[in-house]
Protein backbone atom coordinates (compact mmCIF):
# COMPACT_ATOMS: atom_id res chain seq x y z
CA UNK A 1 0.00 0.00 0.00
CA UNK A 2 1.40 3.81 -0.60
CA UNK A 3 1.86 5.88 2.00
CA UNK A 4 -0.80 6.66 4.55
CA UNK A 5 -1.64 10.29 4.24
CA UNK A 6 -4.54 10.35 7.19
CA UNK A 7 -6.25 7.58 8.56
CA UNK A 8 -9.68 7.11 10.93
CA UNK A 9 -10.67 3.82 13.05
CA UNK A 10 -14.50 3.70 13.86
CA UNK A 11 -16.21 0.93 16.22
CA UNK A 12 -20.07 0.74 16.33
CA UNK A 13 -22.63 -1.30 16.89
CA UNK A 14 -24.33 -3.38 13.98
CA UNK A 15 -27.60 -1.49 14.18
CA UNK A 16 -29.35 -1.30 10.52
CA UNK A 17 -29.78 3.30 11.80
CA UNK A 18 -25.76 2.88 11.55
CA UNK A 19 -25.90 1.70 7.85
CA UNK A 20 -26.07 5.66 7.38
CA UNK A 21 -23.93 6.87 9.72
CA UNK A 22 -20.99 5.05 8.60
CA UNK A 23 -21.24 6.01 4.96
CA UNK A 24 -21.64 9.53 5.89
CA UNK A 25 -18.59 9.22 8.19
CA UNK A 26 -16.25 7.95 5.48
CA UNK A 27 -18.19 10.23 3.11
CA UNK A 28 -16.78 13.06 4.90
CA UNK A 29 -13.32 11.31 5.88
CA UNK A 30 -13.19 11.54 1.79
CA UNK A 31 -14.07 14.76 1.45
CA UNK A 32 -11.19 16.14 2.85
CA UNK A 33 -9.21 15.70 -0.29
CA UNK A 34 -12.25 16.89 -2.40
CA UNK A 35 -12.92 14.03 -4.11
CA UNK A 36 -15.41 14.20 -7.91
CA UNK A 37 -18.62 13.59 -6.69
CA UNK A 38 -19.39 10.57 -8.53
CA UNK A 39 -16.29 8.97 -6.59
CA UNK A 40 -17.47 9.97 -3.57
CA UNK A 41 -21.23 8.86 -4.44
CA UNK A 42 -19.25 5.29 -5.29
CA UNK A 43 -17.26 5.02 -1.57
CA UNK A 44 -20.57 5.69 0.41
CA UNK A 45 -22.01 2.75 -1.72
CA UNK A 46 -19.70 0.62 -1.55
CA UNK A 47 -19.56 0.52 2.19
CA UNK A 48 -23.00 1.23 2.78
CA UNK A 49 -23.35 -2.53 1.13
CA UNK A 50 -20.56 -3.85 3.10
CA UNK A 51 -21.69 -3.05 6.49
CA UNK A 52 -25.71 -3.79 5.55
CA UNK A 53 -23.81 -7.31 4.91
CA UNK A 54 -22.75 -7.56 8.35
CA UNK A 55 -25.79 -6.33 9.90
CA UNK A 56 -28.08 -8.86 7.98
CA UNK A 57 -25.99 -11.40 7.53
CA UNK A 58 -23.06 -11.21 10.13
CA UNK A 59 -24.78 -10.59 13.51
CA UNK A 60 -28.27 -11.93 11.80
CA UNK A 61 -29.83 -12.65 15.28
CA UNK A 62 -27.94 -9.96 17.28
CA UNK A 63 -26.26 -7.02 17.49
CA UNK A 64 -22.66 -6.93 17.03
CA UNK A 65 -19.56 -4.69 16.90
CA UNK A 66 -18.36 -3.46 13.39
CA UNK A 67 -15.40 -2.25 13.27
CA UNK A 68 -13.86 0.51 10.06
CA UNK A 69 -10.88 1.38 9.32
CA UNK A 70 -10.73 3.86 6.56
CA UNK A 71 -6.70 4.97 5.31
CA UNK A 72 -6.26 8.05 2.67
CA UNK A 73 -3.40 7.22 0.47
CA UNK A 74 -1.14 8.63 -2.07
CA UNK A 75 -3.34 6.76 -4.46
CA UNK A 76 -6.67 7.01 -3.40
CA UNK A 77 -8.55 5.60 -0.75
CA UNK A 78 -8.45 2.30 1.55
CA UNK A 79 -11.08 1.07 3.51
CA UNK A 80 -11.66 -2.16 5.70
CA UNK A 81 -14.91 -3.28 7.05
CA UNK A 82 -14.78 -5.73 9.85
CA UNK A 83 -16.88 -7.77 11.66
CA UNK A 84 -16.45 -11.26 14.56
CA UNK A 85 -20.05 -12.61 13.06
CA UNK A 86 -21.21 -15.70 11.99
CA UNK A 87 -18.67 -15.62 8.27
CA UNK A 88 -19.30 -17.49 5.22
CA UNK A 89 -19.15 -20.93 4.31
CA UNK A 90 -18.38 -20.06 0.43
CA UNK A 91 -17.29 -16.47 -0.20
CA UNK A 92 -16.82 -17.54 -3.90
CA UNK A 93 -20.32 -18.63 -4.11
CA UNK A 94 -21.30 -15.15 -1.65
CA UNK A 95 -19.85 -12.83 -4.02
CA UNK A 96 -21.54 -14.31 -7.18
CA UNK A 97 -24.36 -11.75 -8.59
CA UNK A 98 -27.98 -12.02 -7.58
CA UNK A 99 -26.87 -15.23 -5.36
CA UNK A 100 -29.12 -14.20 -1.71
CA UNK A 101 -29.92 -16.20 1.16
CA UNK A 102 -32.52 -14.36 1.81
CA UNK A 103 -34.66 -13.69 -0.90
CA UNK A 104 -37.65 -13.70 1.05
CA UNK A 105 -36.34 -10.37 2.94
CA UNK A 106 -36.12 -8.78 -0.73
CA UNK A 107 -32.34 -8.80 -0.60
CA UNK A 108 -31.10 -8.73 -4.02
CA UNK A 109 -27.88 -10.48 -3.82
CA UNK A 110 -26.05 -7.74 -5.56
CA UNK A 111 -24.18 -6.03 -2.56
CA UNK A 112 -20.63 -7.95 -3.79
CA UNK A 113 -21.40 -7.00 -7.51
CA UNK A 114 -22.08 -2.85 -6.61
CA UNK A 115 -18.80 -3.09 -4.24
CA UNK A 116 -16.86 -4.43 -7.09
CA UNK A 117 -18.51 -2.27 -9.76
CA UNK A 118 -17.84 0.94 -7.92
CA UNK A 119 -14.30 0.03 -6.44
CA UNK A 120 -10.93 -1.00 -7.91
CA UNK A 121 -10.61 -3.88 -5.77
CA UNK A 122 -12.75 -5.94 -3.21
CA UNK A 123 -11.07 -8.71 -1.14
CA UNK A 124 -13.37 -10.86 1.33
CA UNK A 125 -11.34 -12.95 4.03
CA UNK A 126 -14.00 -15.22 6.54
CA UNK A 127 -13.92 -17.90 8.59
CA UNK A 128 -16.98 -19.38 10.01
CA UNK A 129 -17.37 -18.73 13.28
CA UNK A 130 -15.06 -15.96 13.57
CA UNK A 131 -16.00 -13.16 11.18
CA UNK A 132 -15.76 -11.34 8.10
CA UNK A 133 -13.38 -8.80 7.02
CA UNK A 134 -14.43 -6.87 3.57
CA UNK A 135 -11.56 -4.36 2.26
CA UNK A 136 -12.26 -1.74 -0.31
CA UNK A 137 -9.66 0.61 -2.49
CA UNK A 138 -10.19 3.09 -5.26
CA UNK A 139 -8.04 5.15 -6.81
CA UNK A 140 -9.17 8.87 -6.59
CA UNK A 141 -8.53 10.86 -10.29
CA UNK A 142 -8.33 14.00 -7.41
CA UNK A 143 -4.11 14.29 -7.05
CA UNK A 144 -4.15 13.58 -2.66
CA UNK B 1 -36.43 9.47 4.29
CA UNK B 2 -40.32 9.38 3.52
CA UNK B 3 -42.40 9.09 0.63
CA UNK B 4 -45.33 10.56 -0.99
CA UNK B 5 -48.74 9.04 -2.12
CA UNK B 6 -50.73 10.13 -4.82
CA UNK B 7 -52.74 9.05 -7.85
CA UNK B 8 -52.28 10.29 -11.24
CA UNK B 9 -54.57 10.76 -14.10
CA UNK B 10 -55.11 7.39 -15.67
CA UNK B 11 -55.74 5.91 -12.34
CA UNK B 12 -51.68 5.32 -11.94
CA UNK B 13 -50.03 5.44 -7.76
CA UNK B 14 -47.19 7.39 -7.86
CA UNK B 15 -44.90 6.99 -5.31
CA UNK B 16 -42.55 9.89 -4.68
CA UNK B 17 -39.35 8.89 -2.48
CA UNK B 18 -37.37 11.30 -1.06
CA UNK B 19 -34.12 11.21 1.14
CA UNK B 20 -31.68 8.09 1.71
CA UNK B 21 -32.92 4.60 -0.12
CA UNK B 22 -30.85 1.74 2.46
CA UNK B 23 -31.79 -1.65 4.17
CA UNK B 24 -33.14 0.78 7.24
CA UNK B 25 -35.51 2.87 5.31
CA UNK B 26 -36.36 0.19 2.56
CA UNK B 27 -38.76 -1.73 4.94
CA UNK B 28 -40.57 1.16 5.76
CA UNK B 29 -40.53 2.10 2.13
CA UNK B 30 -41.54 -0.81 1.42
CA UNK B 31 -44.69 -1.02 4.00
CA UNK B 32 -46.13 1.73 2.95
CA UNK B 33 -45.93 1.67 -0.85
CA UNK B 34 -47.38 -1.95 -0.20
CA UNK B 35 -50.33 -0.06 1.88
CA UNK B 36 -51.33 1.78 -1.02
CA UNK B 37 -51.18 -0.88 -3.55
CA UNK B 38 -53.60 -2.97 -1.60
CA UNK B 39 -56.01 0.24 -0.94
CA UNK B 40 -56.07 1.70 -4.39
CA UNK B 41 -55.40 -1.31 -6.59
CA UNK B 42 -53.54 0.33 -9.26
CA UNK B 43 -52.78 -0.98 -12.92
CA UNK B 44 -49.22 0.96 -12.77
CA UNK B 45 -47.19 1.92 -10.08
CA UNK B 46 -44.57 5.10 -11.13
CA UNK B 47 -41.71 5.28 -8.53
CA UNK B 48 -40.09 8.56 -8.41
CA UNK B 49 -36.85 8.89 -7.57
CA UNK B 50 -36.50 12.83 -8.07
CA UNK B 51 -35.97 13.28 -4.28
CA UNK B 52 -33.97 10.46 -3.49
CA UNK B 53 -29.89 11.48 -2.62
CA UNK B 54 -28.89 8.16 -2.23
CA UNK B 55 -29.83 4.52 -3.24
CA UNK B 56 -27.40 0.87 -2.39
CA UNK B 57 -28.74 -2.23 -3.49
CA UNK B 58 -31.57 -2.32 -1.25
CA UNK B 59 -33.19 0.05 -3.24
CA UNK B 60 -32.75 -2.38 -5.91
CA UNK B 61 -34.58 -5.33 -3.65
CA UNK B 62 -37.32 -2.67 -3.40
CA UNK B 63 -38.09 -2.34 -6.75
CA UNK B 64 -37.80 -5.99 -7.35
CA UNK B 65 -40.35 -6.67 -4.91
CA UNK B 66 -42.93 -4.21 -5.96
CA UNK B 67 -42.49 -5.27 -9.07
CA UNK B 68 -43.43 -9.30 -7.69
CA UNK B 69 -46.36 -7.75 -5.87
CA UNK B 70 -47.85 -5.51 -9.35
CA UNK B 71 -47.08 -8.31 -11.77
CA UNK B 72 -48.92 -10.72 -9.17
CA UNK B 73 -51.80 -8.24 -10.12
CA UNK B 74 -51.66 -7.56 -13.58
CA UNK B 75 -50.15 -4.48 -13.14
CA UNK B 76 -47.01 -2.88 -14.27
CA UNK B 77 -43.79 -0.93 -12.56
CA UNK B 78 -42.01 2.49 -14.24
CA UNK B 79 -39.41 4.20 -13.13
CA UNK B 80 -38.64 7.89 -13.75
CA UNK B 81 -36.58 11.23 -12.46
CA UNK B 82 -33.91 8.46 -11.41
CA UNK B 83 -30.60 10.45 -10.81
CA UNK B 84 -27.68 8.86 -13.19
CA UNK B 85 -25.74 7.64 -9.45
CA UNK B 86 -29.16 5.99 -9.06
CA UNK B 87 -29.27 4.34 -12.23
CA UNK B 88 -25.87 3.36 -12.28
CA UNK B 89 -26.99 0.91 -9.46
CA UNK B 90 -30.21 -0.14 -10.94
CA UNK B 91 -28.71 -1.10 -14.62
CA UNK B 92 -26.04 -3.58 -12.41
CA UNK B 93 -28.94 -5.42 -11.56
CA UNK B 94 -30.32 -5.35 -15.00
CA UNK B 95 -33.78 -2.91 -13.99
CA UNK B 96 -32.60 -0.57 -16.12
CA UNK B 97 -35.79 -1.41 -18.46
CA UNK B 98 -37.90 -0.23 -15.73
CA UNK B 99 -36.95 3.09 -16.53
CA UNK B 100 -39.22 5.71 -17.83
CA UNK B 101 -37.18 9.01 -18.16
CA UNK B 102 -38.65 11.89 -16.96
CA UNK B 103 -42.21 12.16 -16.22
CA UNK B 104 -43.73 15.57 -14.59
Amino acid sequence: MKKVLNEMKLSFPGLSENERFARAAVGGFVSIKNPRLDELNDIKTAVSEAVTNCIVHAYRDSVGVIELTAKLTEEGVYIKIRDRGCGIEDVKKAMEPLYTTLADEERSGLGFSVMQSLCDSVTVKSKPGSGTSVVLTKRLRTKL
Amino acid sequence: MAVYISEGKNGEIIAKITGEIDHHAARWLRADIDTAIQDKNPKRLLIDFSGVSFMDSSGVGLVMGRYKNMAGRGGTVSLVNMPEYIEKVMRLAGMDRLLSGKED
